[in-house]
């Protein structure tokens, strides 16, 4: 039998069974719309602020701040769109990093085109925005900057907190209130959410991060926060977010992060553990073989390796024939033809880039699984190699 | 996403590896797009007798590269020079529409080592 070993939840993970379990009787039993009145309506009412109560806690922050949305890319849109829209008044500026999210970039692309002007930071060879940069990006027009927590292709950890108190800094020093938003998609089950210990105004999640279901998102908008919602319709959310609430996904969301946070120490270290032994592992039998992101400031469920002389989408499908399912931040697995974006900010040059794999741990990982991938990708890097008429030029 | 045969052509390619004492060796691509083929050619009495490629590219490109050394096995030069980049993806059962213009080169590494054969021994 063909094993199988899943080594991309950075892009998705399994709904967790007790977050489905939670989830299921508001299919077909408890169906109600929560802005209606009965009893049936009401039910489902009282599973979503349960949920909001819930997901609140994690955050630290009032159930009154947190948003349900249609996913992480609804929420970066919103928390971009809606401080930038709402707070036009005093400023057109955004800061942002070369390797947010796309969800982010192209909502400031989008932002540009509608007068805001927006500096994108450069990182460094690990990944990581300089905190003085920021400092030194933020002017009197500044209204608000965008930091991830962690990157999604490297697994490399911004200085948010640092970055925070700079922002708090700069915009007391230039006398305009300078407003934060992480996207901390790729944060949850690994790090803390506490939007305090952050200092953050505005944060993003998607719930099929954390082992919750698709199509749900969070968005945590601290009060105060100038914010036009970017959907137009009822009153649901407080009026910042219209649409009917999507009561299943939310309660299986909310159910999911709780367990996500429970289960944080546990599954890092676990997840640490795996990652260390892969890299390592790779680092050993196969050669020309660079890790990419921060050595230690990364999450600890990401593996990413670049490897010289061979292309990623080549490696994906060897690994597919074998079984694992990674991902790659080559140019021939996106639909734009060009290598990552994250990649080239960190400055590694696009023939490496394109030899990108990324290995993403989950809790159900086991050391079989890693032994398993170093006893096949010597081979498939060989295999690949041989074809490729850069070894040679490269070799000799 | 791809096809069965170009799965194949990818997991089996035929005639992989340097040809030191070839006629005519063409190139395609540059390793900043992510794909670079080299293509050999033994010609023997004006026709192809044996062709062989190098690539560093997705799975479309080593497929493709797989597939036209098949396909001018036997076949004159002014026969070769007929094959296009469109050929040979058809040859393959089609591929996907974001691979037709990036990954789909050789053809074009083809033309260029019929070209090399030819400014070699001039006719």
């Amino acid at each position: 039998m063909k094993r199988a070993v899943y080594l991309d939840h950075a892009a998705t993970t399994p709904v967790h069974p007790r977050a489905l379990e939670a989830m299921l009787p508001f299919f077909s039993q408890r169906y109600g719309n929560p802005s209606s009145v009965y009893s049936l309506a009401q039910e489902a009412r009282q599973a979503v602020e349960e949920s909001r109560v819930a997901v609140a806690d994690i955050l630290g922050c009032p159930a009154r701040d947190i948003i349900f949305t249609s996913g992480g890319t609804e929420s970066d849109n919103a928390a971009l769109k809606g401080v930038a829209f709402a707070a036009r008044e005093s400023g057109n500026h955004i800061v942002t990093s070369a390797i947010e999210h796309h969800a982010v970039l192209e909502t400031c692309r989008f932002l540009e085109k509608f007068g805001f002007e927006v500096t994108y930071l450069p990182v460094d060879e690990c990944g990581l925005v300089r905190v003085e940069d920021v400092e030194k990006a933020i002017t009197q027009s500044t209204i608000l900057v965008s930091i991830m927590l962690a990157n999604n292709e490297v697994g490399t950890i911004e200085p948010i907190a640092e970055i925070a108190r700079v922002v708090k800094d700069k915009s007391k020093l230039v006398g305009s209130r300078v407003f934060l938003h992480t996207d901390a998609v790729q944060g949850a089950g690994a790090l803390d959410l506490d939007v305090n210990e952050l200092g953050v105004d505005l944060l993003t999640l998607s719930s099929h991060k954390f082992y919750g279901p698709k199509g749900v998102g969070i968005l945590y908008v601290r009060r105060g926060t100038p914010f036009l919602p970017q959907q137009s319709g009822g009153a649901h959310e407080r009026n910042r977010r219209a649409g009917t609430e999507n009561v299943a996904g939310i309660v299986g969301a909310a159910a999911a992060l709780k367990l996500a946070a429970e289960r944080r120490q546990s599954n890092g270290q676990q997840c640490q553990s795996l990652r260390d032994r892969l890299i390592a592992g790779i680092q050993l039998k196969i050669k020309r073989a660079h890790l990419s992101g921060h050595p230690t400031i990364r999450l600890p469920n990401n593996a990413s390796l670049c490897f010289e002389y061979v292309e990623g989408e080549s490696i994906l499908l060897n690994l597919d024939f074998a079984g694992v399912a990674a991902s790659s931040g080559s140019a021939c697995t996106s639909a734009s033809l060009e290598p990552s974006h994250v990649l080239m900010a960190m400055g590694i040059p696009e023939e490496l880039a394109h030899g990108s794999v990324r290995f993403t741990m989950g809790p159900d990982n086991t050391e079989e699984d890693v032994d398993y991938v170093l006893s096949i990708m010597p081979g498939i890097i060989e295999k690949l190699r041989a074809i490729s008429p850069l070894t040679e030029a490269g070799e000799s | 996403m791809y096809s069965d045969l170009v799965m194949e052509h990818f997991s089996n390619p035929r005639n992989v590896g340097a040809m030191p004492d070839a006629d005519g060796v063409g190139s395609a691509g540059n390793p900043v797009c992510g794909d670079v083929m080299k293509l050999f050619i033994r010609v023997r009495d004006g026709r192809i007798e044996d062709a062989r490629f190098q690539t560093f590219g997705c799975g479309a490109a080593i497929a493709t590269s797989s597939m036209v050394t098949e396909m001018v096995k036997g076949k004159t030069l002014d026969e070769a020079l007929d094959i296009s980049n469109k050929a040979v993806a058809e040859a393959l059962g089609g591929l996907p529409p974001t691979k037709m213009h990036c990954s789909n080169l050789a053809a074009e590494a083809l033309h260029r080592a019929i070209e090399d054969y030819r400014s070699r021994a001039p006719a």
